[in-house]
């Protein structure tokens, strides 16, 4: 009895090894080829790509172009939806106008808040597209005091989706301020660097509290 | 009709694992919201249903009574990790969509059920064969109550649309649509196709 289960079991596991071995490369690659081709979408022309930074959780490509001048990051980033996880790739130019975004992975309601996916990104209707739009870091629905439109029936998947916008632009700009690197963007930028050191604080607490009472009152000035 | 039609044909019609038999409603209801998804789970299940019935039918007669549930359950399980694994590799944007019920699929009373009920008692061949006619019952199921809802919800067919989504009702696509569409299935399955 106990010999015939065992037996079973260990056919059972070399099978699976067997498989595991024979997909793990597919799957890896995949799973990298996903990544890049989400990137390349959402970033601006670029030449080249530097390797990963990991900051928070977050993961920072910065791209430049044939002059090694900065043109822009994209960022991984996640938050917890209203089904799950959401990942998200933002990419933002060098002004920091967000260029494109990609949803990597999300598990919101079918038919409501699964529309993460194109509605943000529709530039018919302005009062609900924020590709273009100059990142700050406070980006909320209208029903929050905001200027973007959430999507019908599915506010919490686009708080939950701002809310990751948000902290992926704390996390480009935290960091541009704290290692300097602000050098390699242009003079305006540079500029404000000191508002976005205050900026970043105040984003570090948590992107949570900015997307769950956001208050726009709240602004350095 | 002989014996091995009526095998293959028993899990479409008669003894249907989705309108006759209700087993494995969870994967039913959750997974189809869209044609294509109930499809793909579907022959998910299929596969594994066909290889674990011709395993568990291979070793009937090594398989003690004692412990044929735990040596059932390990062929099922390692079955649905190797789809899991084949999806994730091939196919990672169905994976995507259904990756939370693939696993599932080891505690779908179906896989079981004809282990159970079938194979331990039966030959190779009609083993696979009961395989492949309630996989086939179970996908046909699935991609019906798929299609259904894709179309009332999103206006849809297997991702080509028919009219415009605006006007599709959404509570088809959420879980409610569920229950109402497998309801009225299944009681035109009991009124028509049964007898």
């Amino acid at each position: 009895m106990m010999l015939s289960l065992t037996c079973i079991t260990i056919v059972a596991g070399a099978a699976l090894a067997g498989v595991n071995m024979l997909t793990e490369a597919t799957i890896a690659a995949q799973k990298e080829a996903q990544k890049q081709a989400a990137i390349s979408a959402v970033l601006p022309a670029h030449a080249r790509i530097a390797d990963a930074e990991q900051t928070d959780g977050m993961t920072i490509y910065r791209a430049y172009d044939a002059d090694e001048q900065f043109v822009g990051a994209a960022v991984q980033t996640e938050t917890n939806g209203f089904g799950g996880k959401i990942k998200l790739m933002v990419g933002f130019d060098a002004d920091n106008k967000i260029v494109n975004y990609a949803v990597l992975e999300q598990t919101e309601t079918p038919g409501l808040g699964t529309h993460i996916v194109e509605w943000f990104k529709n530039e018919d209707k302005p009062t609900q597209n924020i590709l273009g739009r100059k990142a700050d870091g406070k980006m909320t629905v209208s029903k929050d005091g905001g200027d973007v439109d959430a999507i019908t029936a599915a506010t919490i998947s686009s708080r939950a989706f701002l809310a990751a916008v948000n902290a992926a632009y704390a996390a480009l700009h935290g960091h541009d301020a704290y290692t300097g690197a602000s050098k390699q963007l242009p003079a305006p930028e540079a500029v404000e660097a000191e508002d976005a050191e205050i900026l970043s604080e105040e984003q570090a607490e948590g992107a949570e509290a900015v997307e769950a009472d956001a208050n726009p009152n709240v602004s350095p000035e | 009709m002989n014996n091995s039609t009526k095998t293959l044909l028993n899990g479409i019609f008669k003894e249907n694992p989705t309108f006759a038999l209700v087993l494995g409603m969870c994967p039913t209801l959750a997974t189809t919201t869209s044609a294509v998804n109930g499809m793909s789970m579907g022959l998910a299940t299929m596969f594994v249903l066909v290889c674990s019935n011709v395993v568990i039918s291979l070793l009937k007669n090594l398989i003690p009574d004692k412990v044929r549930i735990p040596a059932f359950i390990v062929v099922i399980a390692t079955f649905v990790t190797i789809v899991e694994m084949l999806m994730k590799a091939y196919t990672p944007a169905i994976y995507d969509v259904l990756g939370l019920f693939i696993p599932l699929i080891v505690v779908n009373c179906i896989v079981l059920g004809r282990a159970e009920a079938f194979a331990a008692k039966n030959s190779v061949g009609m083993s696979a064969l009961d395989g492949i006619g309630m996989g086939l019952g179970f996908t046909l199921s699935l991609t019906v109550i798929g299609i259904i809802r894709e179309l009332l919800g999103t206006g849809a067919c297997f991702g080509l649309n028919i009219y415009p989504d605006n006007y599709g009702m959404l509570l088809f696509v959420l879980a409610p649509g569920a229950f109402i569409v497998l309801g009225l299935l299944m009681g035109l399955f009991q009124k028509y196709v049964k007898k």
